[in-house]
């Protein structure tokens, strides 16, 4: 666990992540609250407002009796929020140390497009 | 939420020593508490407090409602584990566990079956002959499967090793949620317990200086480290809960911070860490800030 945030918030972004990696299919069951709070060994109530985060914001929703599902749309939705804050978390800070360091914007976009060209010559080799 | 204890203006004197003075608080039912604080700040005598043990020079106490002074109902309902529990002579772990339903109406013995597994305690070997540890061990196994609607833990691990911690908060998360109940721990093993904890109470010379959600005390503190001069300026104005010099560098512990001022620290070429719950106790219950510049 991350000291700097709230563990609550730490647990909806793993959910989210788990989202995001097809790990937790739409419409599959989420591990239930106290699933969570033992196996991150956190307290149950602070496990349960990391869930109803996600409930709340329609990620997640409860079937009664059951449990919790995530809900159709939601990995959409997700990246489309995740994109949004790409820039702020990713791209902010990389710019900010390519400067420190006197990189060009020549170089900082050769170290970039460089390694997609070759992951996508990779995966032409792998097709074929 | 429903309230489980009520303290108003407590006071407690031991003759011209003060060890509770004027502390105001409120338990709400089913969460787990933290009551830190250092060697002496009080953290016992509250918990004595609370359960009837003595009796308060000043001010009011609640707890469900009544008074616990000699109450047998309030009582009836509070498991206190003390740090050092008496025995009496020629007892064994297995009188111990044979004796608690009389005094706990919720004991579940094949919870104690378990936890006495667990714990690997011997339990036909007298109390006295246990290590520690094991004493300690059996404490625990009562104030988990009494399963009291208020449970008092009192530094419930002295001797202790650290698989044996780790079996007892599991199981206390795993028992408590599925068999809610209010539970107070007073311990000095912070970062271990700093996730179970639903709330917190700091205790110095017998005042409540801090009285937060563990939640909101996360992110509440951040050191700054950087050039003196760069810190002092970032610092300026804001409220420092530590501060250290050495040589041209310093560091500063300081409270919440913004995302801007986030940003404008990295600007200023300050980096920023996080402060555990712990370090953040340490720092606000120790005097004096340190300073090392003469050094220089």
């Amino acid at each position: 666990m991350d000291e700097s945030k709230p563990i609550f918030l730490q647990i909806a972004e793993s959910i989210e992540n788990d989202i995001l990696s097809g790990a937790l299919g739409e419409e599959t069951q989420v591990p239930s609250t106290n699933e969570f709070a033992a196996f991150h060994r956190i307290n149950p109530a602070t496990a349960g407002k990391g869930v109803n985060l996600l409930v709340d914001e329609g990620v997640l929703y409860k079937k009664r009796g059951i449990g919790m599902f995530v809900a159709q749309g939601s990995r959409a939705r997700l990246v489309a929020k995740r994109r949004d804050q790409f820039h702020t978390e990713y791209v902010e800070p990389l710019l900010a140390e390519a400067a420190k360091l006197g990189l060009t914007s020549a170089q900082l976009a050769a170290m970039i497009t460089e390694p997609i060209a070759a992951r996508s010559t990779t995966d032409k080799e792998a097709a074929s | 939420m429903t309230t489980v204890i009520e303290v108003n203006g407590l006071t407690k004197k031991f003759g011209r020593f003060t060890a509770v003075d004027n502390a105001s608080f409120r338990v709400e039912k089913d969460r787990i508490y933290g009551l830190l604080g250092r060697n002496g700040a009080g953290k016992t005598t509250i918990m004595q407090l609370l359960t009837g043990q003595l009796f308060a020079t000043a001010g009011s106490i609640s707890v469900f409602g009544e008074t616990p002074v000699e109450n047998a109902d309030v009582l009836g309902n509070i498991c206190f584990i003390k740090e050092s529990q008496l025995y009496p002579e020629d007892f064994r772990p297995r009188h111990v566990f044979a004796s608690a339903p009389w005094f706990f109406p919720n004991w579940d013995a094949d919870l104690a079956e378990r936890l006495i597994a667990d714990f690997r305690v011997p339990v036909n070997r007298r109390i006295k002959k246990l290590s520690r540890g094991q004493v300690s061990a059996v404490g625990v196994i009562v104030g988990l499967a009494s399963r009291a609607p208020l449970t008092f833990f009192d530094e419930p691990y002295l001797g202790l090793d650290a698989v044996a911690r780790q079996i007892f908060y599991d199981r206390l998360l795993e028992d408590f949620s599925e068999h809610p109940r209010t539970v107070i721990l007073s311990t000095h093993l912070i970062d271990e317990v700093s996730n179970l904890l639903e709330h917190v109470f700091v205790i110095e010379e017998g005042r409540i200086i801090v009285d937060a959600e563990s939640e909101d005390l996360r992110g509440a503190a951040t050191t700054v480290a950087g050039t003196k001069g760069a810190v002092d300026a970032f610092v300026a104005g804001r409220e420092v809960i530590a501060r250290e010099a050495i040589g041209g560098l310093a560091t500063a512990t300081v409270g919440p911070l913004s995302a801007v001022d986030r940003s404008a620290a990295s600007a200023a070429g300050l980096e920023l860490s996080p402060v555990s719950l712990q370090q953040l106790i340490v720092r606000k219950t120790t005097a004096a800030p340190t300073e090392f510049e003469q050094s220089a």
